[in-house]
């Protein structure tokens, strides 16, 4: 046998002497518990609970499992409550409307003669939604640029925190001042300039004094949606790998170049999911719309004329439905609205899941 | 009292990967034994199989048969009831952060259902009086948060915590590697005195530790365990030449 | 000259993104101001003591709204915040990994999404009418089913919060599963929950859509869970749709109120998850 070269501290007290830790260890350890047998008959005779956690397991799965219910749920709800309209009318609802044979002209909704058509609604809802995407897509992406990207860092904070107020304000709130204040600035100089610049087009003429409409309700929707789609695209952008801009101002990049090549285009496909989220929430908007819009079941080509949605429609008539029939028709369309949020957000946080995954959420 | 130790043929998984192999040891009653290898060897894993720790991780696996006194801990008992009768240290302190220092030592028994409030009194006592804590947080016990004391201080509350529920064994997985050297000297101290009364493993990648405070010690590699004998045989003269290249410091 | 026109870009993109800031944070602030202005001189001791008064007479206040909102929110809290802390549970305790926990995450986070009138119709025909009439406690299950995807969300953030270590300590010391999960590991996140849950709280307690056509609204006093009921977002929407200057004075009033309860409930969540939802666990 070799004999093993032992260097002499290897089997002895420790060099590090410390003079109180010395003083503990001479101190020889309390004798065993009297209370050692009690104690350890008391855990002893405790069962292992495994009823206990077996149910505590069961519970916390149901809960779990109640998200599936409540979309089960809703979607039976409507199914079922619908069905006298999808008998009566089918799918055609959502594409044919009547015409009175005395005038020729459409009479989408008549709930009091029985002519129901969602046309007008549809067609509010997709006007006042993309509208608002228009006027809040490039706000929310440059808000985000400069919160990433340029922001003091001492401003960063308040603007984060006000951005995650702006999400949290119930849309209620944001309709009474669009009522009080948006409209009536809208009515008194945006929409006399529309009129006059871009009235060519037809798509803004002045024959509607209220100033309520699709503009006020795309107004009043980018406002509300904008926070969405920044804080939203921030997180994706944050996301991007920060070696990516490094490799592109490393080229010699000016910081936009930087941005467009090494953030941007990374981060588009989330950014895209920002936007699509952003539209998810205007089209199940319901409040502050059917508070501007109008409520009058037509279609204009102007812009600026009262127009419904989907979701105002059902939060104005719901409650005083005529009839059977009405009220049937009205929780169709609710339930073409919750087919239609649940695609557009399954499409969303796909697509935002895929830019952020494997980066743990930012506390911000 | 402590009791002895007897692994048979154990064999554990982490996902696909085979982290311990064919283990056979017996671990004798109240004295400390010491585990020892480099990183990644299985150590840490062994230990975790000896309360049924490694279980709980759902992609981990074991087979084979540890007994704990006269007790098959895989066949004869439900995980909760083992780990009541050997206690654990973590690697790094881990006293419950919303606690006080002295329901930090109550815990395993206020979480198990005892209420005796004179009892418990004595028993928090008494641990930490055992951990070599008393002294130094006796006058804030219930005003303290156990999160508030130094790293080296966390580490002995989590000993008495330990203590408190009266183990046959106690597991140390590198207690002191997240100390600084006084910290660590003291629980070099206490194992030392703990070893009368309790079976003691330790498992540590400081070999002067292991030497300091074991009788017996384990030279464990690749998930095999190569040698185990007295802590004396291990460090003067060990039979296999993987160990003696450990020992030596000619790898790991 | 490439390299003048790359810096002029550069400056100009620069100046379009302070731009956008700007023209964003403008109208949010201006709400705000308005929103202080308006309903801060409109405050005063009889919008919470009294219920509103007829057309035309002076006066009167929200006191039914508020009691209304408070019945509402109740019974949501009961309904939304157990199951929803239950889920939280289960994704960041039970499920963690698994293609059931990520298939919930999900959904909670679709259904998170849908529009608050459609929970107010599937609350309609669940419960209104089977029972043939209005009532406060349709209202509260529309706003309860709403808050439980929310909830179970931010608990399952702040329990995966709380270190492995924590857990490790209280499994090593045999305490049953179901007993470690409550006292120490949802113990150790409870801050971040409750914050989590005000926050759920704060956002169903503005929901007006749902509470149309199951809450209905109330002039008058009512505390029974049969009857429609008075809330607060619905009493600000039917006075500010009113002609009468003296309603808008109490629209303004009660959206002061309101929007008092959610700055309060943001900044408590945005405190506790800058703090960390623990002190000193490493």
């Amino acid at each position: 046998m070799v004999k093993v070269q032992v260097p002499e501290i290897r089997v002895s007290r420790p060099k590090v002497q410390i003079e109180p830790a010395a003083a503990d260890a001479k101190r020889v350890a309390e004798p065993p518990f009297a209370e050692t047998s009690a104690v350890r008959k008391f855990l002893l005779a405790r069962g292992n609970s495994a009823i206990m956690d077996g149910t505590f397991h069961v519970l916390m799965v149901v809960c779990g499992l109640s998200i599936f219910g409540i979309v089960i749920l809703i979607a039976s709800e409507l199914v079922l409550r619908s069905d006298l309209a999808w008998s009566k009318i089918g799918f055609s609802f959502f594409y044919r409307a009547y015409f009175d044979p005395s005038t020729g002209l459409p009479n989408y909704w008549d709930p009091v003669n029985g002519h129901f058509s969602a046309i007008p609604f549809v067609y509010g809802t997709l006007v006042s939604s993309l509208l608002s995407l228009v006027l809040a897509v490039p706000l929310a992406i440059g808000v985000a640029v400069f919160l990433t990207e340029m922001c003091p860092g001492i401003l960063r904070g308040p603007l984060a925190f006000l951005t995650e107020l702006l999400a949290a304000i119930p849309s209620i709130i944001y309709g009474l001042w669009a009522v009080f204040v948006l409209v009536p600035l809208l009515r008194e100089h945006v929409n006399p300039m529309l009129v006059k610049w871009l009235g060519w087009t037809k798509l803004f003429s002045d024959d509607n004094p209220t100033g309520l409409g699709y503009v006020s309700a795309a107004v009043i929707l980018a406002i509300m949606i904008l926070p969405i789609i920044s804080s939203l695209t921030r997180e994706v952008m944050l996301a991007v790998p920060h070696s990516q801009r490094e490799a592109v101002l490393a080229l010699g990049a000016t910081r936009w170049e930087m941005i467009r090549m090494g953030v941007l285009r990374n981060a588009r496909i989330g950014i895209v999911g920002a936007v699509i989220l952003g539209l998810g929430r205007a089209l199940g908007e319901t409040m502050a719309v059917t508070m501007v819009i109008g409520n009058t079941p037509e279609i204009h080509r102007s812009l600026l004329a009262n127009g419904s949605s989907m979701a105002a429609v059902i939060a104005n008539e719901f409650a005083e439905a005529s009839g059977d029939l009405h009220r049937s028709a009205l929780i169709e369309i609710g339930l073409a609205l919750f087919v239609v949020t649940i695609v557009v957000n399954a499409i969303a946080r796909i697509l935002v899941w895929v830019v952020t995954r494997g980066t743990p959420a930012q506390a911000h | 009292m402590g009791v002895g130790i007897e692994v048979t043929d154990l064999n554990a998984w982490y996902g696909t990967n085979h982290t311990l192999q064919d283990i056979n040891l017996k671990i004798p009653a109240n004295q400390a034994t010491a585990l020892i290898g480099p990183s990644g060897c299985g150590k840490s894993t062994f230990v975790r199989c000896l309360n049924r720790m490694h279980e709980t991780n759902p992609i981990a696996r074991v087979t084979g048969t540890v007994l704990i006194g006269d007790l098959d801990i895989y066949n004869d008992a439900k995980p909760v009831e083992i780990r009541r009768r050997v206690g654990m240290v973590f690697q790094r302190p881990n006293p419950f952060p919303t606690m006080s220092i002295y329901d930090n030592v109550a815990s395993g028994l206020k979480l198990n259902g005892y209420t005796n409030h004179r009892v418990l009194d004595e028993i928090v006592e008494k641990s930490l009086k055992n951990s070599a804590l008393w002294d130094e947080v006796k006058d804030d016990l219930k005003k303290k948060s156990g999160a508030s004391l130094s790293g080296g201080q966390q580490q002995r509350l989590c000993i008495a915590r330990a203590l408190a529920v009266d183990p046959e064994v106690l597991l140390m997985d590198e207690p002191a590697s997240a100390l600084d050297p006084v910290s660590t000297s003291k629980i070099e101290d206490l194992i030392f005195q703990l070893k009368s009364q309790y079976t003691i493993v330790i498992v540590t990648h400081n070999m002067q530790q292991a030497a300091r405070v074991a009788e017996k010690t384990g030279f464990f590699l690749n998930g095999r365990m190569v040698e185990f004998d007295s802590t004396h045989k291990i460090f003067t003269n060990p039979t296999d030449k993987r160990t003696e290249d450990y020992i030596t410091g000619r790898f790991g | 000259m490439r390299s003048k026109v790359r810096a002029v870009t550069d400056g100009a993109v620069t100046a379009l993104a302070v731009l956008a800031t700007l023209l964003v944070v403008t109208p949010l602030v201006a709400i705000f101001v308005y929103l202080i202005y308006k309903g801060a001189s409109s405050l005063n001791l009889a919008f919470f003591t009294q219920i509103p008064k007829p057309v035309g007479e002076a006066g009167g206040g929200m006191a039914n709204a508020i009691v209304g909102s408070g019945v509402l929110l109740g019974i949501a809290s009961l309904i939304g915040v157990p199951v929803g802390i239950g889920g939280g549970i289960y994704l960041a305790e039970f499920g963690r990994g698994t293609k059931l926990a990520n298939a919930i995450r999900f959904t909670a986070d679709v259904l998170n999404g849908v529009p608050s009138i459609v929970m107010g119709i599937a609350a309609y025909s669940l419960i209104v009418l089977p029972q043939g009439h209005f009532s406060a406690f349709s209202g509260g299950v529309a706003l309860g089913i709403m808050m439980i995807p929310t909830v179970c969300r931010t608990s399952e953030e702040m329990l995966l919060m709380v270190p492995h270590a924590v857990r490790e300590a209280a499994l090593g010391l045999g305490v049953p599963n179901w007993r470690s999960v409550l006292s120490i590991t949802v113990k150790t996140a409870s801050p971040g929950i409750i914050t989590g849950c005000m926050l759920a709280f704060a956002r169903v307690a503005g929901e007006t859509a749902p509470l149309i056509f199951t809450a209905l609204g109330n002039a008058f006093w009512s505390t029974s869970l049969k009857e429609p009921i008075a809330a607060l977002p619905l009493q600000i929407y039917v006075y500010a749709i009113s002609p009468y200057d003296e309603w808008h004075r109490l629209a303004w009033a009660g959206a002061l109120v309101l929007i008092a309860l959610i700055v309060i409930a943001v900044s408590l969540v945005r405190y506790v998850t800058s703090r960390g939802v623990l002190k000193g666990a490493s």
